[in-house]
């Protein structure tokens, strides 16, 4: 037995269809421990959602195995597989809920699916309602709720039916930067107060950074990086992981060609106004292109793009600040051909 | 001016109309609900494809839908024969009424339920709901707007067919219109029954609508 709540191995799915055969996953191995918050990333189109899917056998791969909880999914019958499923809550970008039920019998559909009766089943549901702080919204319809309202609803849907592992596939990405904050923190009370091991799949690095502490990369179909978040923002290996950790930043660059530094900070140092410093220090302004400095469990970590001053004795000057700092500063080279290949969000 | 008796004629009339239509339409749902629920969900992106089943249904369906009521009427004066025990009058008119309106129900069923977002049903599906949960506590209570404008416009063909089955010897207010304001060419009972069908297809048709309005929770 392994630790890994859930494990995938070789996982192949091809679709076909009229226009053709599309390999949306190829030899996709992943494990997954239990309490993690784990985060898959990639690009639109790079088979998040079919990796996910294929997580409770909404999506029947086309070889691999899928082990969620020790259990082979693929081996069981319909009736053992709804069972599993019960224990595999899946939350969506749109929400999903019944339009034409209130918000508390969407939180009692999974109650009533469990076999309970319609009124213990409401008892219960207002009990989750509560905890995801929406129990006076109970009587509503979901028509008549903001966006993350409903998603909280379909969090309190999801609880109802105890679950250990939570899917979610881009549960944030319909919801404006506010509204994502307060869902990925509710996110992260579910998963240490219930110890619920949370999947998120997302096409945005900031949400990974917000709550993830692993992530797999997915690109066209395939895992090319894996580990943890730290890591993967210190030190991205691949082409497609460093074009996801700097998507926001090669834009930027598209708008520059003078000399371009790229800073890291980790633990204390984004405390201090470093940056601030240096500016006071030589009187001489830079530019920040981008600045990305988050607070990763419990570390801050984060980087920025600095557009050093032209004159080269001053930048030097900068550069060595930075390397004291412990920043780890290094040149940037822009590439004109890969910049334009992030324009997906 | 019309007559104690034409009246009372017509009043009939409107009672046996209203029995056809009635039980046609309830027949019809009888038949059609599960055919449609059937061709929904046995499609290729339904929650349980058929290749087979679907196919066979759908072709059914076509072939009777795409009768004639008329040529319908005839060919099943045997069938009515053997069920009612003789081809004219109220109740024979509500097998033929039924054999018409069941696939054409089925059809409207079908496109209503295909309506249901299939991000919902994959919510469901990701619960654990079986497939029998997911028709009646999410197809079907999701789109019961969608149906109940269905059974709105099924009415209103069911009443058209019924005055269409009243020139072959059926009964109700469409073959009292025949008979006196056609055949015998009385224009004081023809309008009357026309104009008490059309206000009946109306009425049925605001109150369908109202009360689908009423049970959509869709709005703000
Ligand atoms: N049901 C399907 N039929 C055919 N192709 C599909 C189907 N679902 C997904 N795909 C294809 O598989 C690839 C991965 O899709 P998806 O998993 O939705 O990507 P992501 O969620 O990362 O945007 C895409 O090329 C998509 O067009
Ligand atoms: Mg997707």
């Amino acid at each position: 037995m392994s630790e890994n709540i859930i494990e995938i191995k070789d996982l192949n799915k091809s679709f076909v269809s009229e226009k053709g055969h599309v390999e949306a996953l190829k030899n996709v191995t992943i494990g997954i421990k239990k309490g993690d918050i784990y985060g898959i990333i990639g690009l639109s189109g790079a088979g998040k959602s079919t990796l996910v899917r294929c997580i409770n056998l909404l999506e029947r791969p086309t070889s691999g195995k899928v082990i969620v909880g020790g259990k082979d999914l693929m081996e069981l019958n319909d009736r053992q597989l709804r069972s599993e499923r019960r224990k595999i809550g899946m939350i969506f970008q749109h929400f999903n809920l019944l339009m034409q039920r209130s918000v508390i019998d969407n939180v009692a559909f999974p109650l009533e699916i469990a076999g309970k009766s319609k009124k213990e089943a409401r008892k219960k549901a207002l009990e989750y309602l509560e905890a995801v702080g929406l129990s006076e919204k109970a009587a509503a319809y979901p028509a008549q709720l903001s966006g993350g309202q409903k998603q909280r609803v379909a969090i309190a849907r999801v609880l109802a039916s105890k679950p250990e592992i939570l899917l979610c596939d881009e549960a944030t990405s319909a919801l404006d930067p506010q509204t994502t904050k307060s869902i990925l923190t509710l996110l992260k009370e579910i998963n240490e107060k219930y110890g619920i091991t949370i999947v998120v799949i997302t096409h945005e690095m900031s949400v990974i950074r917000e709550i993830c502490s692993q992530v797999a990369v997915l690109d066209h179909g395939e895992l090319v990086e894996s580990g943890s978040v730290e890591e993967l923002f210190r030190n991205p290996k691949t082409e497609e992981a460093k074009r996801l950790v700097y998507s926001g930043s090669t834009h930027v660059l598209s708008m520059t060609s003078k000399k371009v530094v790229r800073v890291f900070f980790n633990g204390q140092d984004s405390y201090e106004p470093t940056i601030g410093n240096i500016i006071l220090e030589t009187s001489t302004p830079i530019n920040i292109l981008y600045a990305n400095t988050e607070n990763v469990n419990g570390n801050a970590v984060g980087e920025m793009l600095l557009q050093l001053p032209d004159d080269v004795e001053k930048a030097d000057r900068f550069i060595r600040y930075f390397e004291e700092k412990g920043l780890n500063p290094k040149e940037v080279k822009y590439d004109a051909d890969s910049a334009g290949n992030n324009d997906d969000n | 001016m019309l007559t104690q008796q034409e009246i009372m004629m017509i009043i009939e009339g409107l009672r046996d109309t209203l029995i056809i239509v009635g039980l046609s339409t309830l027949f019809g749902y009888l038949l059609g609900l599960p055919l449609g629920i059937i061709l929904a969900v046995t499609d290729k992106d339904g929650i349980k494809p058929n290749r087979i089943i679907y196919k066979i249904l759908d072709l059914v369906t076509n072939i009777l839908r795409s009768f004639p009521f008329i040529i319908l009427l005839v060919v099943l004066i045997p069938v009515t024969r053997a069920i009612v025990g003789k081809s004219y009058g109220t109740g024979a008119t509500i097998v033929p009424l039924v054999v018409a309106a069941a696939p054409f129900i089925g059809r409207m069923v079908e496109s209503s339920l295909k309506e249901v977002d299939k991000g919902v049903i994959e919510a469901a599906q990701s619960l654990g709901a079986g497939n029998g949960t997911i028709i009646f506590k999410v197809l079907l209570a999701e789109a019961r707007t969608s149906l109940l404008v269905g059974a709105t416009i099924a009415f209103g063909t069911i009443l058209g067919y019924s005055a269409m089955a009243g020139a072959v010897g059926g009964g109700g207010l469409g073959s009292i219109a025949i008979r006196y304001g056609y055949n015998r060419f009385q224009p004081q009972i023809l309008w009357p029954s026309v104009i008490i069908l059309i206000l009946l297809v109306q009425l049925f048709q605001i109150l369908g609508m109202r009360i689908s309005g009423k049970l959509d929770r869709r709005k703000k």
